[in-house]
């Protein structure tokens, strides 16, 4: 989706674009403290590039940003195809955005065909201002102009507010091909409308630019793109807003949730991450492949996911701990070796960024259906840690918890990411990296003598590993059954007891957590579970709720395995608790499903089983994030049948 | 104790390992079982090198053969069907200091692992890979294997296998960047040891196959061959495997190759009139994928703090 403009045409920008300072118009700036707004578009015209641009200039002025990745299934759909809609979503505001929020504001679409796609996922809503591409209007296809016509005239039925603008045409003022080169032309006229800083906005033209390795030329090119745009809006467009933000001293970075665990893939002091290419999983490494090596580290794009995970293991197997990164078709690939990995406990982080399931599924989309194929997915007691972060930073932090804890307790750790925070840009306190957080150099003094490979501890489990080098400490790991000294167990007790070993790290783990903390009220009406990247709408919902006066909570899990401690006395507080999660169940309205027959969601069915506590859920698998609106219809239907 | 480094032991008392330093659990394998010699002949070349145990690793899969680290006393690694390479290269990627070798099955190579043998060949990382083809599943109890001959009697093809096998020289050969192609019998230990000696010392990925005797499921398999020194061809070059004139006495069908021709390599890999024991290919100055893996491994950890703040500061607001 890189986007340039790389043909320039020779008149003067200024003049070409019809502009002077002169005409723009003096308009009353409205403050608001939010907005949603979108640019969609045929797949390769830039609107992520677009988006993203924007997004950081919203940011770096020091607003709260959550951008959301609106991406085709193909790499190149037809043109004008509703189904081939590319584009995105920028959420921000004066307050720190931790979702995708409910409808848009403001739409920005480079022809009328690729919003039906925005349309069916519910994206607008009456009173949407639409800014539409008018070339299409005097196309010299008659069956275009036709569909151009029809569609206005349905989008004013709908309500959207919608306004014809040139962009195609007035792009072309400034470069020869304007489907390289609209993409900024709109940054330009969103910079007008928001009342945005352009000179902040050239910068990141600059550093994208350069990024890519693109000369002065193209570079000045996109300038002049940028405030052709903002010139035509400030003369034709009668929309002035602002959007104040919190001034804060604190350093602040913004990324996607794929950067940020590429990032914590570094400051953990990982030395190898092994992988094999799937969305959305796959910009994790490219994020890591430029500059990895400088932090010490190395990627490995191995022949499939089985070999990625092999490989890993054998890495961390010889003291560097490693991690592999993929998603739910990559999981299934991967599970006999990490079982290997509990069996052998051999350290290992696995992130699993989570996408639609089962089978191919949905590539691109999000769900959170890989919870409990983590958890149990290995055939035979695969006692593992599962961690899921609901955040930007957290995506960030977990790489580097996780690799402690696989150190520490000497097992796989997953990291249970999804395709929301995968592609959502979104901002977060920059972190000031330790010397802590990375591994330590690999051990290779001699091994006391008399201490077997597996000298668990008989309360927890725990012992340390030899490493390949220490002298002394030579033995054989092995994925069959074996005692303490790795020696195949050929003896019927030994079993029982190297299961118990492993398991009891797990609770030895739980008992150094602490209760989670509950968002919103502490007892009450009702309380919303939930995991993962669901936390932002969750709580978004929430807040709308007790404005009503609903006595609600959230509570969010970042550890699902072991089980965060405490959680029956927490929900014993609320007359009704439930999971809001993105994965199937059956809903229980539907005529067949009864007590017998339901299929709870993934973590309620872990809750009801851990908890003994009658945990409801609602969970949509609508292949994009959940809305706080969805979810607050979700909580206000259960609650009236509470009554 | 992190830090506490042997260096200055062994400078005081050299260490001189002898072969009982290398001799692990006792082995399990079927009495003339092909496996022993093999094994014997790997604690023999330990104990030549003076490879250091705890600086030496073994690694397998799943099957008969794969039970060889067990036997051992260096580091092990005896891990999953088929996926014993995999995990090599991850052993190796950072650990260049690592005696890395692989003991793998027909099975374990040739079926179930066939993709990560094909990309292993093309990674040729520095290891020793042995192929112990006894042409049969030997620990699931006799099942046709990939390399099983057209019409052998096994459990799954009782009135004969229907293919014709595998040749695992001509699939090594036909990889780009292949760089060690050999091929020697379990039944001739001066041979073995020599082309083991030969693979230990290639820069590069040594695949040396190994005709090894399964008598429990394949009695009389390579009978003839034992019996009959013309049915083994004994390649012979200056860049080839050095052996003892002893052994040229007895195996008197010898063919000149050199080993830099991939062409002969290619023709004598289908020869069917005898088995050609040898070095068939070698190229010494293939690309490493290990030297790519090794990248910036000795990078210290204040530039790993200098490369990680630099790296945040990009997405800095
Ligand atoms: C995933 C998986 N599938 C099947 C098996 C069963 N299995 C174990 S060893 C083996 C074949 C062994 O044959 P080979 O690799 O030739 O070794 P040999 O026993 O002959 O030395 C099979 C099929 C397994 N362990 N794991
Ligand atoms: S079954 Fe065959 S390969 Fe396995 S140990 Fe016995 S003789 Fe060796
Ligand atoms: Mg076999």
């Amino acid at each position: 989706m890189s986007q340039s403009a790389t043909a320039e045409k020779d008149s003067n920008p200024s003049s070409s674009a019809g502009q002077s300072p002169g005409k723009e118009r003096e308009l009353p700036i409205r403050r608001v403290s939010e907005q949603i707004i979108e640019i969609v578009s045929d797949s390769g015209e830039g609107a992520q590039t677009a988006g993203t641009l924007f997004g950081t200039v919203c940011a770096k002025m020091g607003n709260g940003l959550w951008t959301v990745e609106i991406i085709p299934a193909e790499i190149e759909p037809p043109a004008r195809s509703r189904a081939g809609a590319s584009g995105i979503r920028i959420r921000f505001g004066s307050e720190p955005v931790g979702n995708m929020g409910d409808q848009a504001d403001l739409v920005v679409a480079f022809n009328e065909q690729v919003l039906y796609s925005r349309i069916d996922t519910d994206a607008l809503r009456r009173g949407t201002i639409l800014l539409l591409d008018d070339r299409w209007a005097s196309s010299e296809d008659p069956s275009t102009r036709e569909a151009f016509e029809k569609a206005l005239a349905d989008f004013h039925v709908r309500g959207y507010d919608v306004r014809e603008i040139p962009i195609h045409a007035e792009t072309a003022k400034v470069v020869d091909n304007p489907r390289r080169g609209k993409n900024v032309w709109v940054v330009g006229m969103l910079c007008a409308i928001y009342n945005r800083d352009v000179a902040l906005a050239k910068e990141e033209i600059r550093q994208l630019f350069e990024r890519k390795r693109k000369g002065e030329k193209v570079i000045e090119t996109n300038y002049r793109l940028l405030e052709a745009g903002h010139a035509w809006a400030m003369e034709h467009l009668d929309m002035r807003l602002d959007i104040r933000s919190q001034a804060s001293d604190e350093p602040r970075v913004v990324m996607s949730g794929n950067a940020a665990i590429a990032l914590g893939t570094m400051a953990a002091g990982i030395e190898v991450c092994s992988m094999y290419p799937i969305t959305p999983a796959t910009s994790a490494s490219h994020f890591l492949a430029a500059d990895f090596h400088k932090a010490g580290g190395v990627i490995h794009q191995a022949e499939d996911e089985i070999a990625a995970a092999g490989f890993a293991i054998g890495a961390s197997y010889a003291g560097k701990t490693a991690v592999t990164i993929t998603s739910g078709p990559g999981m299934a690939l991967k599970t006999e070796l990490l079982g290997l990995a509990v069996m052998a406990e051999v350290p290992l982080v696995v992130v699993d960024v989570q996408r639609g399931g089962p089978s191919t599924g949905l590539p691109t989309k999000v769900e959170q259906g890989d919870l409990l194929s983590s958890l149990f997915g290995q055939p035979g007691d695969t006692p593992n840690i599962v961690i899921a972060p609901s955040d930007h930073q957290e995506c960030f932090e977990f790489v580097i918890t996780a690799r402690k804890l696989a150190e520490s307790f000497r097992m796989p750790v997953f990291v249970l990411s999804d395709a929301n925070l995968a592609t959502a840009q979104a901002c977060f306190e920059c972190p000031e990296p330790s010397e802590d957080w990375l591994s330590p150099p690999v051990d290779q003094s001699e091994w006391q003598e008399g201490i077997p490979p597996f000298d668990w501890d008989a309360e927890t489990g725990l012992s340390q590993r030899p490493i390949p080098g220490q002298p002394g400490g030579q033995f054989v790991l092995t994925g069959l059954a074996h005692d303490e000294e790795s020696h195949i167990a050929y003896e019927s007790a030994i079993n029982q007891y190297a299961m118990r070993m492993r398991s009891h790290k797990l609770a030895a783990l739980q008992k150094t957590l602490k209760p989670p903390a509950v968002y919103g009220d502490e007892e009450g009406d009702l309380l919303v579970v939930g995991w993962g990247s669901t936390r932002g709408a969750i709580e978004e919902a929430i807040d709308r709720i007790r404005a009503d006066g609903i006595r609600a909570g959230a509570l969010c899990l970042r550890f699902i395995s072991p089980m965060e401690p405490g959680l029956s006395a927490i929900f014993a507080r609320y007359r009704k608790v439930m999971t809001i999660e993105i994965n199937y169940s059956d809903d229980p309205s539907d005529s067949l499903i009864n007590d017998d027959s339901r299929r709870y969601s993934q973590l309620a069915m872990l809750l009801r089983a851990g908890t003994l506590t009658d945990v409801d859920c609602w969970s949509r698998v609508p292949g994009q994030p959940l809305s706080p609106q969805m979810i607050e219809e979700a909580l206000r239907g259960r609650l009236e049948a509470l009554k | 104790m992190y830090g506490l480094k042997t260096d200055w032991l062994e400078e005081a008392s050299p260490r001189y390992y002898s072969v009982q330093d290398y001799e692990g659990a006792p082995a399990r394998w079927c009495p003339g079982c092909g496996d022993h010699a093999v094994l014997t002949a790997v604690q023999r070349l330990c104990r030549d090198e003076q490879l250091a145990p705890e600086k030496t690793v073994m690694v397998s899969g799943i099957g008969c053969a794969s039970r060889f680290p067990h036997y051992m006393k260096t580091y092990g690694f005896h891990g999953l069907h088929g996926r014993a390479l995999p995990v090599a290269c991850g052993i190796r990627s950072r650990r260049p200091d690592l005696h890395v070798f692989v003991a793998t099955g027909d099975g374990d190579c040739c079926s179930i692992g066939a993709g990560h043998w094909i990309h292993a060949i093309r990674y040729n990382m520095k290891m020793v890979v042995m192929l112990l083809d006894n042409n049969v599943y030997g620990l699931t109890k006799n099942q046709t294997s990939p390399t099983s001959a057209k019409g052998s009697c096994t459990n799954t093809h009782p009135t004969g296998s229907f293919l014709r096998p595998l040749n695992p020289i001509q699939t090594t050969l036909g990889v780009t960047n292949a760089s060690f192609v050999a091929q020697t019998v379990d039944w001739n230990p001066p041979h073995l040891l020599a082309t083991l000696q030969a693979a230990h010392a290639h820069p590069g990925f040594a695949f040396v196959r190994i005709m090894q005797r399964c008598p429990h499921f394949q009695p009389g398999l390579f009978d003839s061959a034992q019996n009959d020194p013309n049915e083994l061809l004994l390649l012979t070059h200056t860049d080839g495997i050095e052996v003892e004139d002893s052994i040229k006495r007895v195996l008197k069908n010898q063919h000149e190759h050199d080993p830099s021709n991939l062409d002969g390599a290619r023709e004598l890999a289908d020869r069917e009139d005898a088995i050609p024991i040898g070095l068939l290919y070698q190229n010494g100055n293939a690309d490493r994928y290990d030297q790519f893996t090794a990248l910036g491994i000795a990078t210290s950890r204040d530039e790993k703090m200098t490369a990680i703040r630099a790296e945040l500061g990009r997405y800095r607001i």
